[in-house]
């Protein structure tokens, strides 16, 4: 493996733009620390989604399984053991578990893949329910003395990981066999590439990245119940700030994250009793008018600015 | 050509975002945070908005609240979290940080007003949390030493439930076969752990015993099996819906019990509006004293202001919290540590009766079960509180009428 | 005996659910996020109804099923076609209406919630046994049952027996093919959204006699539909009312004869388990 100039250049940018983020915290605004958890913590989980979902266009809703199970990690197992193992331990059962829904859905297409891991989620919420019920446990109450700040560095750090990963992949011989099966799987089976593990493997990552981003942010819900780490409306979150952003394109989810993120806030704290109605036709305004999502916009900018540019000279 | 409107409306709305704050300085912002959206919308629809709206009417039709000797009135800011903790969280802080709210009414439901509890104690407001009940009120006191419990625990919730039940036997009026089902959630989970310890050391036997999960849409086949262990009395520690859908299948089929009893939503308005006549004798979680002038009051002022009746439970222990949290105000002045000072030291004259915080800054006079009789709903049993009405026995469901 | 007859009832229950979004998904290509609201607001329409002026919800439909055939008319002339026309191929389609459906079912619960309040709407209708072979059932349910029997019954006879309904189901099957022998594909597209949102909306109407609805509960039923829709086969109205019932079945079995406990987690092991061994649905064509 080589660095280019151009490689490297990213890298120091991205490592800076990294330090610049880290600091956050020290900014004394607990109101932006806790928009920055949120933008980084949808970070994490939607640029692991698209870099499944980008080049394959599996669309998967399983995100708020995975997230839950890491959840209860970390509110099983909080009194034991120290809090980074926690978030390893979920991170591995997460991409067990990845691997093993992935290993049944292969033969799975387009809609029914969609549903499947919706049915997959609710199902995994449902047992979980159902065993809390049998051995008369509660809700979890996870109390400890992490912070917000380090809740942040943490969901940071794991969003820089799955840069890297992301950035590792795509430069790898399985990110070219992912792109050569995104543009035809059967030109991909005929030419010696094993699609089915290549798509397992690739799956395991949102797998283990939401466990783990579900381990790292259950000390901020301090209560934790299924309905609660299981909601389902998470996965489609995901969904549809990667969409928005566009998922062909590895800082795609980042820039559908941070404008979604930052126009729900500004809609619920504007419209308190019709958030959900403004958010609605915000939704709609982006779907009609963006339809290429926020990468599409971005390069359609940089095209006529280029263009301006070489009329100018 | 058409990304530009867009973004001004992106601009417009994230500069609308940060300038909200401002606000002029002889007004009180008090926050609201509570579901207007998602799975606990229904009940915070009729539990906590509408006692909110009528509490901040009430106070600014009065020239609004005495601080340091002058009026202020009240602005309150309202945010929907969505039933969604993350929300929750993102919008106290919004009140803290943004808004500058003076004070932060709790959020509603015990799961979000414990994930609210540590930006509420981070910024150092008073959470007094009606919703949420738990018996882990020692341990979160001790971590949040400025949250407050005004509607009891779930121990003493289902231990009373148990306790009337057991006083009926006693009393030659009810068998020794019980029926019970719970939701599986964790409010279900931990009220029937707790009933089925008693209901074993009273000498009940559990002839039907089950959960069953949270959005359910059809619970006939739980009331069938529970007919058919003929018991003499069912017990259900279940949330809005499916009390609803519990009490009408046991109507459909019949069940010959002397006693019936569902959780949540019993004592709602809905309730009786919907069962009538079926819904006599049924008892229910919670509860209050219908007679008592403060409550009438409390209750007709209610339906003037909101146009709704407020329940029977929960809506008058969260104007007692408001009630709280005006009295200290005016009180000790806007100073919140010395706010939550003075509630930890108080005893407070609330539409409940006194209400004070001595022991784990919880309450520990309160309702348990209640009645529905002849129309209106009744506290049948409490902790520290008077006017508890006889229990009366099930009969039949009204269907001969 | 029991157990099948209530599982029965529980079905046609699930069939009003989801045959509506079937023929959404499967004609108009359409994956509605915004059918629970449909649902939801028919389900409203009945309660006020109701409650303001006694009118059984069994002749509510009456008025619900037009309305709903015109709004949703609306909402796939102006706001889906321009995403049909505008996409290329079957995937950004998708993707498309998925994000256009969620911002809708958004506005929909705003605007529910903005009309009628987060209160929780229940009403007693037909709260009373009825006796089926010496066991008894709730009438509303029973009403229900007969009702989703009906709509399920004339639907399949119309797109079976008649002209309108043969050309549905070419377009529903090849929407090129279709084009090119000269059916009206945009047209029939907006019949069978308009169509699959009337029924909905009956549906939501026949529901609100036995279970308890609010404003923001739409979610649930569309994801229910969608599980039925998928287990079923995208496009064939057997395949829904199929897996509607055999849900209604299992759900019924397992809280009867195992754990109440379990019902929903063996309506999920029942889907998954059905879309693993026939990854296209019990009645879905397989993909090509």
């Amino acid at each position: 493996m080589t660095l280019t100039a151009s490689d490297l250049r990213n890298l120091v940018l991205a490592a800076l733009a990294l330090a610049v983020c880290a600091l956050l915290p020290f900014g004394g605004s607990g109101y932006w620390l806790g928009i920055g958890v949120t933008i980084v913590m949808f970070t994490a989980l939607a640029t692991s989604w698209a870099l499944f979902s980008g080049p394959t266009h599996y669309i998967s809703l399983a995100t708020a399984a995975f997230f839950g199970v890491g959840t209860y990690v970390t509110g099983l197992g909080f009194e034991v053991l120290p809090f980074w193992s926690l978030i390893g331990i979920a991170g591995l059962i997460g991409a067990v578990l990845a691997a093993l829904v992935g290993f049944a859905t292969l033969r799975l297409s387009g809609v029914y893949f969609v549903i499947f891991t919706l049915g997959l989620a609710e199902l995994v919420r449902q047992v979980i329910t159902w065993g809390q019920n049998m051995t008369g446990q509660r809700g979890l109450y996870v109390l400890t003395d992490i912070t917000e700040a380090g809740i942040y560095w943490w969901l940071l750090g794991l969003s820089a990981a799955v840069y890297l990963g992301g950035w590792l992949i795509g430069r790898s011989r399985l990110g070219f066999a992912l792109r050569i099966i995104g543009d035809d799987e059967t030109v991909a089976a005929h030419s010696g590439i094993n699609t089915a593990f290549a798509k397992v493997m690739l799956f395991m990552v949102p797998g283990a990245v939401a466990a783990m981003t579900g381990a790292i942010l259950a000390p901020r819900y301090v209560y934790i119940e299924p309905s609660l780490a299981f909601a389902p409306i998470l996965s489609f979150q995901v969904v549809i700030m990667a969409l928005l952003g566009g998922a062909s394109r590895l800082w795609g989810p980042l820039v559908g994250v941070i404008p979604f993120t930052l126009l729900l806030e500004s809609i619920s704290s504007n419209f308190p009793n019709q958030t959900t109605l403004v958010l609605g036709v915000a939704f709609l305004v982006i779907v009609y008018f963006l339809p290429r999502g926020f990468v599409g916009l971005l390069e359609d900018a940089r095209g006529g600015l280029r263009k301006r540019a070489g009329g100018m000279a | 050509m058409q990304r530009r409107p867009f973004l001004k409306l992106a601009t417009a709305l994230a500069v609308a975002g940060t300038i909200a704050g401002a606000a002029s300085a002889d007004t009180i912002r008090i926050g609201a945070v509570a579901p207007k959206t998602g799975g606990l919308a229904g009940g915070a629809a009729v539990t906590q908005w509408p006692t909110i709206a009528l509490w901040v009417d009430q106070v600014n039709a009065d020239g609004g609240l005495t601080v340091d000797g002058e009026k202020m009135m009240i602005e309150l800011i309202e945010y929907d979290d969505q039933t969604n903790p993350g929300e929750t969280i993102k919008a106290v802080q919004r009140l803290a940080t943004q808004d500058e709210a003076h004070f932060i009414i709790a959020p509603y439901g015990t799961g979000l007003n414990l994930a609210a509890a540590p930006i509420f104690a981070r910024y150092g407001y008073p959470q007094i949390a009606v919703s949420a009940i738990t018996d882990q009120q020692p341990e979160l006191s001790a971590q949040f030493p400025d949250m407050f419990f005004t509607l009891g625990t779930t121990s003493a919730l289902a231990e009373d439930a148990v306790k009337i039940l057991t006083d009926m036997r006693e009393a030659g009026q009810l068998g020794n076969k019980i029926a019970m089902v719970n939701v599986a959630d964790a409010f279900g989970i931990e009220l029937a752990t707790v009933a089925r310890e008693r209901f074993a050391e009273a000498g009940f036997e559990l002839v039907y015993d089950t959960s069953y999960p949270l959005g359910t849409q059809d619970l006939s086949p739980v009331m069938k099996a529970a007919k058919a262990a003929e018991p003499d009395a069912f017990v259900a520690w279940s949330y809005p819906p499916d009390t609803f859908a519990l009490t009408e299948q046991a109507i459909i089929e019949d069940l010959d019990v002397q006693a019936f009893y569902t959780a949540v939503a019993t004592p709602f308005p809905a309730y009786g509006a919907r069962f009538g006549a079926a819904a006599n004798g049924n008892l229910g979680a919670g509860g209050v004293n219908p007679d008592s002038e403060a409550f009438q009051a409390y209750a007709t002022a209610h339906q003037e202001v909101t146009g709704v009746a407020p329940d029977s439970w929960a809506s008058a222990t969260t104007y007692a919290s408001l009630e709280i949290l005006q009295q200290s105000i005016e009180a000790v002045g806007l100073d919140r540590a010395a706010v939550a000072d003075h509630i930890r030291a108080t005893t407070f004259e609330t539409v409940l009766g006194p209400m004070s915080f001595a022991n784990n800054n919880s309450n520990e006079a309160f309702w348990t079960v209640g009645q529905w009789q002849d129309g209106v709903y009744r506290g049948v049993a409490a902790r520290g509180r008077d006017g508890a009405a006889e229990v009366q026995l099930k009969d039949g469901w009204g269907s001969d009428s | 005996m029991d157990i099948l007859i209530t599982g029965l009832l529980l079905g046609g229950t699930y069939a009003l659910i989801a045959v509506g979004l079937n023929l959404q998904y499967g004609v108009a290509r359409i994956m509605n996020l915004a059918n629970g609201e449909m649902l939801v607001a028919g389900g409203f329409v009945a309660f006020w109804l109701y409650t303001a002026g006694q009118t059984s919800p069994l002749l509510t439909v009456f008025l619900v099923a037009p309305v709903a055939f015109a709004l949703n008319w609306l909402i796939y002339r102006f706001m889906l076609q321009p995403l049909v026309k505008r996409s290329k191929t079957r995937g950004q389609l998708e993707t498309d209406s998925i994000l256009a459906t969620f911002g809708l079912s958004f506005v929909g619960v705003g605007l529910m919630l903005a009309a009628f309040g987060g209160d929780y709407f229940s009403y007693s209708f037909l709260a009373v046994p009825v006796e089926i072979f010496g066991d008894s059932y709730g009438a509303n349910r029973v009403a229900s049952f007969v009702a989703a029997v009906v709509i399920c019954g004339a639907l399949y006879l119309w797109l079976n027996q008649s002209r309108a309904g043969l050309a549905i189901r070419a377009v529903a099957t090849a929407p090129a093919s279709a084009r090119l022998v000269g059916i009206d594909v945009r047209h029939l597209a907006a019949i069978a959204f308009a169509l699959g949102g009337a029924v909905t909306a009956v549906g939501g109407a026949l529901i609100s006699t036995y279970l308890t609805l609010d404003a923001s509960t739409g979610v649930v039923f569309t994801l229910k539909a969608l599980i039925i829709v998928i287990m079923g086969g995208v496009g064939d109205v057997r395949g829904t009312i199929l897996a509607a019932l055999l849900l209604g079945i299992v759900e019924t079995a397992v809280a009867s004869l195992i754990d109440p406990g379990l019902t929903l987690a063996a309506a999920y092991i029942l889907f998954l388990g059905v879309l693993l061994f026939r990854p296209q649905g019990l009645f879905g064509k397989a993909p090509t």
